[in-house]
């Protein structure tokens, strides 16, 4: 998959930014084109740590190692630049913006995807917007509310797949879209998310999840096991299955050994 | 950029030296302030004997008072008050010229979208200008109505009983020492009568009016709105008012008349050497409601508590504020109110901002009088700080002699949180319009509250404001 490849994570460490604590410890990871995979691992082995590197978080820094995006130097850009060349965070956990309606940041996010000399026509944007929302089954009250503002666990999660889908990355990475989700609102994610691989099925998505629950509605090519900073394990949808059934205990000894 | 700051020094020093060996001297008072200027100004103006009495009575007070010793810090100012001219008669005002105006004030006008002839005004080296057509044809309406809205000096003289039952009832001269100069020599402002039972549906604005008034450096304004009557007053804009005089302190009183309605709204940008001690008062009869909306930025130091006085049963009074400092600048703001009859509620919403080394302090006074039964009140008070060496104090003085009162109080400190900015660049947001786009937010529940034009004009200065202000 070496020309199709269109994230390559090669032996990365990282630590956060002010401290001594390495989180991630050499880990290599490689996602092809339209590809999805699916990231596994217990609490506090690093997913979310590796999803923030990935969308330039300032509080953590790489130390070794190397992350291509499209040919290009990922770590070499600012968040906002990621961004702008295709990288999507859909994070676990979505900040408050208050007094900013989510019409206006989408705007001006969607602005900033533009290239310099291009406004955005505003009408046009509406019109996307509404479909979108459409798509996710969100209300068109929702526009103005302000951004993660007083939302339920399940808006908020919604709310980032509403941004995906505005902002159509080459790279979604989605850490743990599917907690505090009940099972319709999953659905509804899910196929939101499908509907958007169909669009562009060059986009590949990277799954950090806990339960095997959300790979019944996005079907991962690839599953990884991460552990303590790495991956421990790769293989096939069926390596979910193995865990659903197992749990990590398996791997956590093997790390600490 | 010391380079500019150094060149902004030397224009301002030069205007000075121009302005003392051009102008013919006759027609102007002397530097600080003197029986014999306060004798000046009232004889310039043609004034009754009384307001001379007034003037020179208000002299005494002022003199007899000392500094503050609270709110900012004013040990610069007495000598910035020993050298300025307290009386400059407004053609006099506008012997400097455009190339004088600092780079930085320019700038910020071309950025605004200022247009020319309006910027030249603002920056004080213009002509009056006067939007004339919509001007005009609202004030033809307003007449009809029987609405003033004149010059304070032209209230003076075409309704001397209005104006006299009611000028210096409301802040008396000895209210604190600057209302007290403010007695002694103001000049310029607005007079502004709004008939029994008339609600006007257009702001009016003092921009409208003569400008060069507007930039008094002692703007006296008295508003009257009589029983039943609703209107809006808006003062200011956000540009930058330039202004070679280091030194404003204005008087704004008002009554609002049984069940009338009334809002009256200030954003001023001043330069960063203006201290700007203004007193605003509203006296809110019964079933009246008033709102003070008040966008402070710029000066070097700003002290202004604009206060509600309920005095009839029912009534209401609402302030809300918006105070922005950056480097060198401190803003200390807030509000008072005064609950004096049963049944009376209030509230006070402040948001203060601090860039740089900019310092914003909240200020407010709720007091319940013995008697004003059922009062309510609510305040909350709101500092976003944007770096590390920006601060913010909270002074909230509550003074209750009503046990059944309903007063809550939340004040909130924060800061723009990496958190926030990460989410915001990571939808590809650059950081700098992230940082605006999150203050904006911060001030949204008041800015909302503005006509449209000035709210857009405030969202676009935020912007220019937070531009280098990232790393
Ligand atoms: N900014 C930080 N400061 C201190 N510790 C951190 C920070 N970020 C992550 N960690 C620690 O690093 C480990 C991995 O965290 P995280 O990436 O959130 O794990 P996961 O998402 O897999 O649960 C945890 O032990 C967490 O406490
Ligand atoms: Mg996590």
């Amino acid at each position: 998959m070496t020309d199709a490849s269109i994230l390559r994570i090669e032996g990365l460490e990282a630590k956060v930014a002010d401290e001594d604590l390495s989180i991630l410890k050499g880990l290599t990871l490689d996602i092809g084109k339209g590809e999805i995979h699916a990231i596994m691992g217990p609490n506090g082995s690093g997913k979310s740590t590796l999803a923030k590197v990935l969308a330039g978080h300032p509080g953590y820094e790489a130390t070794m190692g190397s992350v291509e995006f499209r040919g290009a130097d990922l770590l070499d850009l600012e968040a906002d630049e990621r961004s702008q060349a295709g990288v999507f965070l859909a994070f676990q956990y979505p900040v408050e913006i208050p007094g900013v309606s989510i019409a206006n940041f989408l705007r001006t996010a969607v602005q900033a995807h533009l290239p310099e000399d291009e406004e955005l026509d505003v009408f046009d944007f509406t019109d996307i917007l509404m479909e979108r929302m459409e798509m996710l089954e969100m209300d068109v009250a929702f526009a103005e509310r302000h951004v993660n503002d007083g939302f339920s666990g399940g808006e908020k999660k919604r709310n980032e797949i509403l941004q995906m889908a505005m902002l159509k990355p080459k790279l979604a990475v989605m850490d743990e879209t599917d907690s505090g989700l009940d099972i319709d609102a999953l659905k509804i994610v899910a196929s939101g998310v499908n509907k958007l691989s169909e669009e562009d099925p060059e986009m590949s998505v990277l799954l950090i999840t806990h339960y095997q629950r959300l790979l019944d509605y996005i079907k991962p090519d690839f599953v990884h096991v991460m552990v303590d900073g790495r991956i421990v394990k790769s293989g096939g949808p069926e390596v979910a299955l193995e865990l659903e059934a197992g749990g990590y205990s398996e791997f956590e000894t093997a790390s600490a050994s | 950029m010391p380079e500019n700051e150094t060149i902004q020094g030397l224009d301002l020093d030069e205007y000075k030296y121009d302005f003392v060996t051009e102008v013919d001297p006759v027609y102007r008072a002397q530097r600080g302030l003197s029986e014999e200027v306060v004798r000046q100004i009232s004889q310039h103006k043609e004034e009754p004997d009384w307001m001379l009495d007034f003037r020179l009575k208000a002299l005494e007070v002022y003199e007899s008072k000392p500094m503050p010793k609270w709110g900012g810090d004013l040990d610069g100012l007495e000598q910035v008050l020993d050298e300025i001219y307290f009386y400059v008669r407004p053609q006099d005002r506008m012997q400097h010229s455009w190339e004088d105006v600092p780079d930085e004030i320019k700038d910020t006008f071309e950025k605004l979208g200022i247009p020319e002839a309006e910027r030249e005004v603002l920056a004080g080296v213009g002509a009056q200008y006067e939007s004339e057509m919509v001007y005009h044809s609202l004030r033809e309406e307003w007449e009809k109505q029987g609405v003033i809205f004149d010059s304070i000096e032209d209230g003076l003289k075409n309704h001397p009983e209005l104006f006299r039952e009611h000028f210096g009832t409301i802040i008396p001269t000895a209210d604190n020492k600057f209302s007290a100069m403010n007695s002694a020599v103001w000049s310029g402002g607005s007079f502004v009568y709004i008939p029994k039972g008339v609600s006007l549906d257009t702001p009016l604005q003092a921009y409208f009016r003569v400008n060069q008034e507007r930039m008094g450096q002692f703007e006296r304004t008295l508003i009257i709105v009589d029983e039943g009557a609703q209107a809006h007053y808006i003062e200011g804009c956000t540009a930058p008012v330039y202004s070679t005089e280091s030194f404003h302190s204005g008087v704004i009183e008002i009554v609002v008349k049984k069940n009338a309605r009334f809002r009256y709204t200030t954003i001023q940008n001043w330069s960063n050497n203006m201290y700007n001690l203004v007193t605003q008062r509203a006296i809110v009869e019964e079933g009246a409601n008033m709102e003070w909306l008040d966008g402070n930025l710029g000066s070097k130091l700003t002290m202004k508590y604009p206060s509600c006085y309920l005095m009839g049963e029912g009534a209401h009074g609402e302030i809300l504020s918006i105070a922005y400092s950056g480097d060198g600048q401190h803003q200390d703001t807030g509000g008072k109110v005064v609950h004096a009859a049963p049944h009376t509620t209030s509230s006070i919403v402040s948001k203060s901002i601090s860039k740089g080394h900019g310092r914003s302090t909240y200020r407010g006074l709720l007091k319940v009088h013995e008697g004003a039964h059922h009062a309510r009140s609510n305040v909350e008070c709101d500092a976003l700080l944007i770096n590390e060496t920006s601060r913010t104090d909270t002074y909230p003085y509550i003074e209750i002699e009503e046990n059944d009162a309903n007063v809550g109080h939340e004040a909130s400190v924060s800061r723009i949180g990496e958190e926030q900015l990460f989410y915001l660049t990571s939808r590809g947001i650059p950081e700098d319009e992230a940082m605006a786009m999150i203050v904006r937010g911060f001030i949204e529940p008041i800015a909302k509250e503005l006509p449209l034009e000035y709210a857009v004009e405030l969202n676009r200065l935020i912007e220019l404001e937070m531009e280098g202000s990232v790393g």
